[in-house]
């Protein structure tokens, strides 16, 4: 099946004073068409970073030092950041919902005047249709009153509903893909619970993917179709939901759920934690870089380099030598 | 010590926090923001109990007044057996070495500084529990042993430490003068995943091997709280709506509020998920400035009736210590 984007060995690093930092080391991964993918790991392993490189929105010091972003058959990484094709693609092909809503609008401008550029910019849309457009956007989206909140500024709109707008924003222009990064995580609970059903029913609606780059495990397994789990700037594990949820296989993975504590965990469950910190992305070693905190390891993980993603099961991916299936009973 | 001490360590009555909103060149008086508005619990010896609720519910308000951080507009905070809510400075000092606040932030409260060792040790000094500085060095080592931080390190600063070691000073600098109540104030937000279950237990642990020792644990997370606290408090717009037992209030959440705010928690489980009742709120939480009459919840209720709005309910003991504020269970 043709994949809608396909990125192949994406390096992306920062030159920094104290050495070489390769946020993102090497990542394969592909989304289908109309599919929902949850992209999950903590703070610094480059879930955010990877997706901005695929949008091509890396500054210095940070580079993109290799690896290709297959998109509708092209490269993205072959056009220059700042050239019309990138900008053809960018915002109206694949758009992007950034985690804070309060920054990620402009203040000094009408919520109607960004929604608007968007359109005459990638669609070329009048002003009065564009604007038109925007207040159904707007409505859609659960903004009520729309005629009369599109001459609003940021400021006037709560946390959630700013997201809202950013949803619009990111809908406008019937984009293939949406790459929601922590779409929700600064808003309260029962706001998350609204901007996220809202986000599935106009990706279904839209026919749109949607990449959910997350650290809530929780919002994963509600809502995505596959997952790809996050270390080190490396993927360690991917497969199905239901694969990484009830057969997970690498250790981190392993780990992680039985970190988390759950609303329907039995009276006195008591929490895994794995030991230790995330590793410093700094001149890393060849080795698995989750080896210090491994309760699985092996005499060759320290040795060897960090295995490849291996299939376990059908489309079940590890990045692990240790077999986690006959400990993990 | 005196020996008829009661069973709770804290019992708070129709406490009531509001914060003048004033205008104009005279700072006159023009509203005021209801940040908690009539509520009462009771804190029981070893006891944690969980206070939960969206941003702007004053719960932290209500671990500050505790602390006698605000001075409370009205109501009684019983300490111990002492009404606490209207100490004089000077007396609220000999009480408050019986308490600690445990922050958010475990980047912003520390001061950068002040080495590791110098902030737990400080409440030392302030409240005289040592003698002599050999007695302070060794209760300060003590004090990093039982947190899991090398004691060698006291000579460090915080920007050395993760933000996970962070905390653990923390907890040390609250647990230095041996207090009997611990105001735990979203402690492990702002922790990566794989570290906030180390920082759990070891709250759990202490608890467990220090006598007597309380928490009130203020957090957003439901599933945090359902798994620390032996108790929980569900807060809305400034007031309590529900109040009862962790596992009860999972089990058999009454308040529409609880049961929208626990379905919107996910759950990390996609076969758990597939099942669950999911109730989506309608709106946002309104401005403690000019709360809804009635029952705060009435206008994105959806069980409201036209007397929800006519009067605010009362907690009321629907059996085993179970209280909810509604008047449709």
């Amino acid at each position: 099946m043709a994949e809608l984007l396909q990125v192949n060995n994406l390096v992306t690093q920062f030159k920094t004073e104290s050495g070489l930092v390769k946020a993102v080391d090497g990542v394969s991964y592909y989304i289908d068409e109309q599919e929902i993918v949850g992209l999950v790991g903590e703070s610094g392993c480059g879930k955010s970073v990877s997706q901005l490189s695929v949008m091509q929105l890396i500054s210095a010091p940070g580079e993109i030092a290799g690896g290709e972003v297959i998109f509708e058959g092209r490269d993205l990484l072959k056009y220059e950041a700042n050239g019309p094709e990138m900008r053809s693609v960018r915002g109206a092909k694949i758009a992007m919902i950034f985690q804070e809503p309060m920054t990620s609008l402009n203040p000094v401008l009408t919520i109607g005047q960004q929604l608007t550029e968007m359109l005459q910019l990638h669609i070329k849309m009048d002003g009065d249709t564009a604007r038109k457009r925007a207040i159904e956007l707007m409505s859609m989206v659960g903004i009520s009153g729309a005629e009369d909140r599109i001459d609003d500024y940021p400021h006037h709109f709560s946390g959630g509903m700013r997201q809202r707008v950013m949803i619009a924003m990111a809908l406008s222009c019937n984009p293939r893909i949406i790459i929601a990064d922590e779409p929700t995580t600064s808003l309260d609970v029962t706001t998350q619970a609204q901007l996220l059903e809202l986000m599935k029913d106009m990706v279904q609606r839209f026919r749109t993917s949607l990449v959910i780059v997350t650290h809530n495990l929780g919002v994963v397994a509600r809502y995505a179709q596959r997952i790809y789990i996050m270390y080190a700037g490396r993927i360690v594990e991917s497969g199905t939901t239901k694969d990484i949820f009830i057969n997970p296989r690498h250790p981190y993975t392993i780990g992680l759920l039985k970190c988390i504590p759950r609303l329907d965990a039995e009276e006195g469950t008591k929490l895994v934690p794995i030991e230790g910190l995330p590793p410093n992305l700094i001149n890393m070693p060849a080795t698995c870089a989750f080896l210090p905190r491994c309760s699985y390891r092996l005499e060759r993980c320290a040795k060897e380099p960090w295995p490849p993603l291996t299939p376990v099961n059908g489309n079940h991916y590890i990045r692990c030598y240790a077999d986690t299936k006959e400990k993990n009973k | 010590m005196n020996q008829k001490l009661s069973d709770d360590i804290l019992d708070i009555q129709d406490l009531k926090m509001y914060f003048p909103v004033t205008r104009g060149l005279l700072r006159r008086k023009v509203a005021d923001v209801k940040a908690v508005d009539g509520v009462s619990f009771q804190l029981k010896r070893d006891e944690t109990l969980g206070l939960v609720g969206e941003s702007g519910c004053g719960k932290t308000t209500i671990g500050r007044c505790i602390l006698g951080l605000y001075k409370p507009t009205a109501g009684s905070i019983i300490f111990q057996d002492e009404d606490i809510a209207n100490f004089p400075e000077k007396k609220l000092r000999q009480v408050r070495n019986k308490m600690a606040l445990i922050f958010q932030d475990p980047y912003s409260s520390l001061d950068p500084r002040q080495n590791a060792g110098s902030i737990v040790g400080e409440p030392l000094k302030i409240h005289n529990m040592v003698m002599n500085a050999s007695e302070y060095r060794d209760r300060v080592e003590e004090l990093f042993h039982i947190v899991g931080l090398d004691p060698s390190m006291t000579d460090r600063f915080p920007h050395e430490f993760s933000g996970g070691q962070r905390q653990r000073i923390g907890v040390a600098r609250a647990l230095a003068c041996d207090p009997d109540l611990i105001v735990c104030d979203e402690p492990i937000s702002a922790l990566d995943v794989s570290i906030q279950a180390q920082i759990i237990n070891l709250l759990e642990e202490l608890q467990d091997s220090v006598k007597e020792l309380s928490y009130l644990f203020i957090a957003h997370d439901l599933s945090v709280v359902k798994h620390i606290s032996d108790r929980v408090a569900v807060m809305y717009l400034g007031r309590i709506v529900e109040i009862c037992k962790a596992k009860e209030l999972y089990d058999n959440p009454v308040h529409p509020y609880t049961r929208a705010l626990l379905s919107a928690v996910p759950i990390a489980d996609p076969v758990v998920e597939e099942t669950r009742e999911r109730i989506i709120l309608k709106g946002e939480v309104p401005s403690p400035l000019n709360p809804p009459p009635g029952c705060p919840f009435h206008p994105r209720c959806f069980m409201a009736i036209p007397e929800c709005s006519q009067t605010v309910p009362p907690l009321r003991d629907i059996g085993d210590n179970h209280q909810v504020a509604c008047i449709r269970v």
